[in-house]
Formats: structure tokens, C-alpha cells, sequence
């Protein structure tokens, strides 16, 4: 049950990019056409589940060990930097075509504030192992959830009449608001909880 | 005038929030009150002018293969010593910034200016655009951050404005007001320097 309602929250309810405000350069740089945006989003997914269960081990075996809580900063970005490499390198040699399908946003990733924003919740949470798994998915899906559905707007937006001074970001951050307004609808949602 | 040049330029020309639009997430995710907005400037500036300082003096020894995971490195210390103050000094800003403070690690501004400007330039430079980026961060927050005060909960530094009647519009609080004012501050700006060049 709680599981249940940990997957809904992060996907729903406290959508990361709409309610967090966490990954929001992704969120506006790559969300020009929907398959770039779902190419990010699966890469985003596949890096965020196994930040989180890493720096879950990190935390418990190393910091919490030695008691230096306070390395916790510096200790996740070296683990999503590293991490980002390394898939990039195993993704290059063993599936050249998912190489060519998430290669460009690979990079990127270090620098997406949500990954790093949901290891370091899913420690102050104190969620269990299997929980901040769920929580990382979850939390990823969230994410390709708004980028996908905002980059739908976003290819309409190419064609409409927009005055001058709202061309390009300003009319897609007052489009997020809108579609931020539509997941506040979400928080209504009480979760069994 | 060359300084001078370099330090007004994070603010004005190439302000990091309205004009290069970086380092979003803070922006939309502090500034419900001013207090935040402010708070969440200085600190991402202490940590800029830090990173830029080193960064700008190890620039000729750090290969440039690995310089990004050195600066990062950097970057994150310096954050890491700006949380400890902030627990330390205010621990009610630390409640509200939370999160948000660890993430200045991933803020695009400060790996962005390290990469284009402090590993290129002398440390007296490198800490003159330091200081006007973080300033221009500060200013855009301030901004931002007065709106959504004074149109979200009717209160500028938590002083009350308006009469008993008043009927704050708690949207603009909640994390759809952010985006709009942002969208709209942008178009402004956007507006305001179109006019000045024709």
C-alpha cells in the first residue's frame, strides 16, 4: 500500500516538474518536439533509478558509517557524474541503437537538478531501499510524464500567432503554468496514507 | 572601465535569469517570499565568487579532459560550507530554502560562468563577474519574488500591505504563479530592450 501510494505521489501529486520545480532546464530546453522529449525522459528514468539506489547504499554504508553526513553533497554529484559516464559507456558498446536514441541527453543528465534532488529526498524521507527505488521511478516517470505532454503543447505553439515579447520563453513558461495549474487538481487526491 | 564593464554585465546585458535564462528551478521555487529570494541570492553568490576564485587560479594545471568533474567538485564544496552557515546563522532560511540549497551543486550559472569565464580570465576578473552575476541572479529574484508576495499572501518582507479585506490570490504562491510571473517578467524585459534598440 504505501508503495502504491509513493509511485502516485512522485508521479502525480508532487509531480516533480510541476510541483517541485525540480529538472526545469531539461524541462524547457529539450521539450521542442515529443520524441526528443520522451528520449530524455527514458534516459532520465533509466539514470534516476539507479542514482537512487546507489547513493542509497552510499548513505548507509559510508556516510552513515564513517559519520560524514555532511560529505553528502559532494559525495551524490560524484556518484550521478560517475554514474552518467559509466551507463553512457555500457549503453555505447552493448545497444548501439538505444546509443543513438538517448546518447545526446546522457550528458546532460549530470546536470538535471532532479536527479540529485531525488536522492537527497529519498535519504531525508527515510525511505527503505525498495522504497526510494520506487520513489526514483516513480519520480522519473513524473518527469517524462510533464516533459512529453508540454512538449505536445509546445509543437502547436510553432504555428500560433504570439505576439512579439512572448516568443519562446515566455510563452512556454505561461504554458507550464497552465499545465502546472491542471496537476494542482492532483493534490486533492488523499493517498491512504 | 574594462572592470566596470565586466561587472555590469552579469547584471544587466547577459543577467543570468532574464536574459540567458539559467538556473531555473531556484528561481520558480524560492521566490514565494522575498526573505527566500534574497536569501537564496546570497548564497548562490558566495558560492560563485568561491568557485570563480579557485577555478580562475587552477585553471593552467587542471587537464581539460577532467576539468568538469574537478569544477564540480569545487562547486560542491563550496556549497557544502554556505549549508553548514545557513544552518548554522538562520535556521528558519534553511527550512525554507531546504533542498533547494544542496541543488546549487547542479545550478547551470555557476558550472556555466566557471566554464565560460573564470577558467579563461585572471582571479580579479574572474571575481568582478562573480559578483554581478550573482548580484543580477539577486535582483531577478527579488523581482520575481516581490510579486508573487504581494499578489500571493498580500505581505512585502512580512509586513502586511493591505486592509483586513484584502484577498490574497494564493496562486500566485503556489507553484503555478511562479512560472507565470517568470513568463511575464521575461516578456517584459524582452519588451523593454526590444524598444531600446529601434
Amino acid at each position: 500500500m504505501k508503495i502504491a501510494a509513493i509511485l502516485i505521489s512522485a508521479i502525480l501529486v508532487n509531480n516533480f516538474v510541476l510541483s517541485r520545480f525540480l529538472g526545469i532546464c531539461p524541462f524547457l530546453g529539450v521539450s521542442k518536439k515529443v520524441e526528443t522529449a520522451l528520449g530524455m525522459g527514458l534516459a532520465v528514468t533509466f539514470v534516476m533509478g539507479l542514482a537512487s539506489v546507489i547513493t542509497w547504499l552510499v548513505q548507509i554504508f559510508v556516510l552513515d558509517l564513517l559519520g560524514i553526513g555532511y560529505m553528502q553533497t559532494i559525495a551524490f554529484i560524484l556518484v550521478i557524474a560517475g554514474l552518467v559516464q559509466f551507463v553512457e559507456m555500457v549503453i555505447k558498446k552493448t545497444s548501439p541503437t538505444l546509443y543513438q536514441a538517448l546518447g545526446v541527453y546522457l550528458p546532460l543528465i549530470t546536470t538535471n537538478c532532479a536527479v540529485l534532488g531525488v536522492t537527497i529526498l529519498n535519504i531525508q524521507e527515510k525511505y527503505n531501499l525498495i522504497e526510494t527505488l520506487i520513489n526514483g521511478i516513480g519520480a522519473a516517470l513524473g518527469f517524462t510524464l510533464a516533459i512529453v505532454l508540454f512538449a505536445g503543447v509546445r509543437e502547436r505553439l510553432e504555428t500560433a500567432p504570439i505576439p512579439k515579447a512572448l516568443e519562446g520563453f515566455p510563452i512556454a513558461l505561461i504554458t507550464a503554468s497552465l499545465l502546472s495549474i491542471a496537476f494542482l487538481g492532483f493534490s486533492g487526491l488523499s493517498l491512504f496514507q | 572601465m574594462k572592470q566596470l564593464k565586466v561587472l555590469t554585465n552579469g547584471i544587466v546585458n547577459e543577467n543570468p535569469v532574464l536574459r540567458l535564462v539559467l538556473g531555473m528551478c531556484p528561481v520558480l521555487a524560492v521566490t514565494t517570499a522575498v526573505f527566500n529570494g534574497i536569501g537564496m541570492g546570497i548564497a548562490a553568490t558566495v558560492v560563485l565568487i568561491g568557485s570563480n576564485l579557485i577555478i580562475s587560479l587552477i585553471n593552467k594545471i587542471v587537464p581539460s579532459e577532467v576539468r568538469i568533474p574537478i569544477y564540480v567538485v569545487i562547486i560542491a564544496s563550496f556549497v557544502t560550507v554556505v549549508q553548514m552557515l545557513i544552518q548554522a546563522f538562520s535556521p528558519e532560511l534553511d527550512k525554507a530554502l531546504g533542498i533547494f540549497i544542496p541543488l546549487i551543486v547542479v545550478n547551470c550559472i555557476i558550472l556555466a560562468r566557471a566554464e565560460a569565464f573564470a577558467s579563461k580570465n585572471k582571479p580579479s576578473a574572474s571575481i568582478l563577474d562573480a559578483i554581478g552575476m550573482g548580484i543580477g541572479f539577486t535582483i531577478a529574484l527579488v523581482i520575481i519574488s516581490t510579486f508573487r508576495e504581494v499578489l500571493g499572501a498580500g505581505t512585502f518582507f512580512g509586513i502586511k500591505l493591505f486592509g483586513e479585506g484584502f484577498d490574497p490570490a494564493l496562486i500566485m504562491i503556489l507553484p503555478p504563479g511562479g512560472f507565470l510571473v517568470l513568463g511575464l517578467t521575461i516578456a517584459a524585459v524582452n519588451k523593454l530592450t526590444a524598444k531600446k534598440k529601434s
